[in-house]
C-alpha cells in the first residue's frame, strides 16, 4: 500500500546545521494492515507521517501510495486522511459538517455525503451528535469525530498521529480496541504514530521501532518483543535486562537480553544452580507480581519479576536462572 | 516575618480613592463636554436648562453635514481598502513561505503606530505635492487607507498566530484546494478578527485630525478638521454637540470591536 524508499528529511534551521529528522528510511506497509511507527519523541516518526500525508516534502527518496509516486502531489490530492493529535476539528462547523467536509471538497453528490456522514457517525457511535459543535463535546467524543471525519471519504490510508495521547487511561484503552475494530471493519490501512509501546503492542499487526531518524526493526509485536535485534529495541519494548556478557562469564563482546518475567530467583541455600549469583538489593510488591532487584557479584544489576510473593528478603544471597532459549544475545 | 506586616501593594492605604481620582481625571472633562452639549445657554460654562437645540443646529448646518459626509465616505473607503490589504498581508506574514525577515516586515508595518503622527502628516503632504496629486477626497482616502493598515493588520495577524496551521492542514488533508480552504476554513475563523480590525480602522480614520488637516483642501474638509476651525472662533455649544456625536459613534464602534473579538474564541 505504502512503499517508502530510502527517504531522508532534513530541516534547514536559521543558525545551526540542518537537522536530520530521517536518514534514508525504507519501509513497506501492506494493504489492510494496522502498522505502527513507534519510538521516543524526536525519533522522526511524526516527520515520516507528515511526509506520507504530504505536509512535508522529502529531501530525498521516494514514497509510493497504492503504486503511484506521490512526490508531486499536495496533501489534497493524496488518497490519505489524517487524525491529528489535537483533533483539529473545525470549530465553526457542526459535527456533521466536519465529517462531511472531505466528501464535499471531493464534490460528492449530496445524497452520498448524507449517507456517508450517517455511516461514519454510526461507526464511531456518535449518531445523536450530528448537530453539536465540537466545543460541546468531551475529549473522547471529539476524538471520535476526528476519526469519523477522516474515514468518511474512504481513504486508502488512515494516518493517526498520537491520537490517544490526550485521553485519560480508561478512555485510551477503550479507544484502542475501537480503532482496532474500525481498522478491521473498514479494511483501510492504518498507520499509527505513538511513543507508547504498550499501545503499539496491543493494536498493531506490525511495528516499526524508530530512533534518531532510523528504523531499527520492523516486525509483528510478538517478533519484536521476543526477538529484539538491537539493545535499544530490547530496552524500549517492554522491560529488559541488558547484561554484559562478562557478568555471566561469557563473551564480553556480547550483551545478554533477558525479560524480567523469565528470570527465576532462588536462595543460594537451596543449592539451586543458575547463570550467576548475587544479592537481593530491593523488593517491590506490584500486586499480582513481585519485582526483585538483584546485584550480581560482577556488579551488574538485574530485575526479576515473578508471580506471587516469596520468602526472600533484602540482602539474601541468591542464584538467578533462566531457560537459555528465552534469552537473546546481541553484539555490544 | 511572624506577625509583622510585610509590604503588599494590594493593601496600600487610599488605593481605591487614588484610583477613583484617576478615573475622574480621565472622564470628568468628557462628561462635562457631553452635559454642556445639552445646555440651552449660548455660554459654554453657564447651565441654563436642558435642550436639544445645539444638536438641531448641528443637523441644520450645511458645512458640518458636508464635513461629516466626507469623514464617513473617507472612513468607509479607508476601512474596506485597509482591511483587505491587512488581511492579505497578515496571511502572507503568518502563512507565506518567506523564511526570514518576518519580524522585520511586521515591525515595518507597525511602525506608523509609533512614528510621531505629525511626521507622517508632513511626509504625506510632501509626497502628494511632490507627485502633483491634488485630488481632494481621493488624497484623503489614500492617506487614511495607509495609516489604517497597521490597526487592521495586528488583530488579524494575532488571530492567525493563535489558530496555528493545523486546522488549515486538516482542510488540505480533506481535499480542499487553496481557494476553498480559504473560504470554508480560514476566512470564517478569521472573521471576528477581521471585523475587529475593520472597526478599529473605521474609528481611527473617523477621528484622525493631523494627517487630514495636512492633506485636506477646500471642499474636502473632514469633520475633526472642521471642528478645529470652529474652535478658533471660540468654543460654542455646537462644538460640544458635534463632539458628543463623534464620541458616541466611537464608543459604539470600539465596544462592538471588543465584543466581536471576544466572541468565537477557541476552546
Amino acid at each position: 500500500m505504502i512503499d517508502i524508499q530510502s527517504v531522508s528529511k532534513s530541516f534547514v534551521t536559521r543558525d545551526a546545521d540542518p537537522v536530520h529528522a530521517l536518514n534514508a528510511v525504507s519501509l513497506e506497509i501492506y494493504d489492510n494492515e494496522f502498522f505502527t511507527l513507534l519510538g521516543p519523541s524526536g525519533c522522526g516518526k511524526t516527520t515520516l507521517l507528515r511526509l506520507i500525508a504530504g505536509f512535508e516534502a522529502p529531501s530525498s527518496g521516494a514514497i509510493r501510495i497504492a503504486g503511484s509516486d506521490v512526490a508531486a502531489l499536495p496533501p489534497q490530492k493524496r488518497p490519505v486522511n489524517t487524525v491529528f493529535q489535537s483533533y483539529a476539528l473545525f470549530p465553526h462547523m457542526s459535527v456533521a459538517e466536519n465529517v462531511a467536509f472531505g466528501l464535499e471538497m471531493q464534490n460528492a453528490p449530496k445524497a452520498l455525503i448524507d449517507e456517508r456522514v450517517r455511516e461514519a457517525l454510526e461507526m464511531v457511535r456518535l449518531e445523536g451528535f450530528a448537530t453539536r459543535r465540537p466545543a460541546q463535546l468531551s475529549g473522547g467524543q471529539q476524538q471520535r469525530v476526528a476519526v469519523a471525519r477522516a474515514l468518511a471519504p474512504k481513504p486508502s490510508v488512515l494516518l493517526l498521529d498520537e491520537p490517544l495521547s490526550a485521553l485519560d487511561l480508561k478512555l485510551r484503552k477503550g479507544m484502542q480496541s475501537e480503532l482496532k475494530r474500525l481498522q478491521r471493519e473498514t479494511g483501510i490501512t492504518f498507520v499509527l504514530v505513538t511513543h507508547d509501546q504498550e499501545e503499539a503492542l496491543a493494536m498493531s499487526d506490525r511495528i516499526a521501532v524508530m530512533r534518531s531518524g532510523d528504523v531499527l526493526q520492523v516486525g509483528t509485536p510478538r517478533d519484536i518483543y521476543d526477538n529484539p535485534q538491537d539493545r535499544f529495541v530490547a530496552d524500549f519494548i517492554g522491560e529488559s535486562n541488558l547484561l554484559p556478557g562478562a557478568a555471566l562469564g561469557r563473551d564480553p563482546a556480547k550483551t545478554i537480553v533477558v525479560r524480567p518475567e523469565h528470570i527465576v530467583v532462588s536462595p543460594v541455600s537451596d543449592g539451586a544452580k543458575g547463570h550467576a549469583t548475587g544479592a537481593v538489593s530491593a523488593i517491590t510488591f506490584l500486586g499480582s507480581d513481585t519485582l526483585y532487584e538483584v546485584v550480581l557479584e560482577e556488579g551488574a544489576k538485574l530485575h526479576s519479576r515473578s508471580r506471587g510473593g516469596s520468602a526472600l528478603a533484602t540482602g539474601d544471597r541468591v542464584v538467578v536462572d533462566w531457560a537459555r532459549h528465552l534469552e537473546r544475545e546481541l553484539a555490544n | 516575618m511572624n506577625g509583622a506586616k510585610t509590604f503588599d501593594w494590594r493593601h496600600t492605604p487610599g488605593l481605591s480613592v487614588y484610583t477613583a481620582l484617576i478615573f475622574v481625571f480621565f472622564y470628568a472633562p468628557l462628561l462635562i463636554l457631553v452635559i454642556y452639549a445639552f445646555n440651552s445657554s449660548r455660554l459654554v460654562t453657564v447651565w441654563a436648562g436642558f435642550s436639544f437645540k445645539w444638536f438641531v443646529a448641528v443637523a441644520n448646518n450645511g458645512a458640518i453635514r458636508d464635513a461629516a459626509t466626507n469623514s464617513i465616505i473617507i472612513a468607509i473607503v479607508a476601512t474596506i481598502a485597509s482591511t483587505a490589504i491587512a488581511t492579505a498581508g497578515a496571511i502572507a506574514l503568518e502563512r507565506g513561505r518567506l523564511r526570514f525577515g518576518r519580524g522585520a516586515a511586521t515591525a515595518l508595518i507597525a511602525m506608523p503606530l509609533v512614528v510621531p503622527e505629525i511626521v507622517v502628516a508632513i511626509t504625506t503632504l510632501i509626497f502628494f505635492s511632490g507627485l502633483g496629486m491634488h485630488h481632494g477626497l481621493i488624497n484623503l482616502m489614500i492617506a487614511h487607507t495607509v495609516f489604517c493598515i497597521p490597526f487592521a493588520l495586528l488583530p488579524i495577524q494575532a488571530r492567525l498566530r493563535d489558530m496555528g496551521g493545523t486546522l488549515e492542514e486538516a482542510g488540505r488533508d480533506l481535499y480542499a484546494d487553496e481557494w476553498r480552504l480559504f473560504r470554508r476554513v480560514t476566512l470564517p475563523l478569521l472573521l471576528p478578527a477581521i471585523s475587529a480590525g475593520a472597526i478599529m480602522a473605521f474609528v481611527v480614520s473617523l477621528d484622525d485630525f493631523l494627517i487630514s488637516m495636512m492633506v485636506s483642501s477646500a471642499g474636502s474638509t473632514t469633520l475633526p478638521v472642521y471642528i478645529y476651525g470652529m474652535m478658533r472662533l471660540g468654543v460654542t455649544p455646537e462644538v460640544n454637540a458635534i463632539s458628543t456625536i463623534l464620541l458616541a459613534v466611537s464608543i459604539v464602534f470600539v465596544a462592538a470591536a471588543l465584543l466581536v473579538g471576544r466572541r468565537n474564541r477557541f476552546a
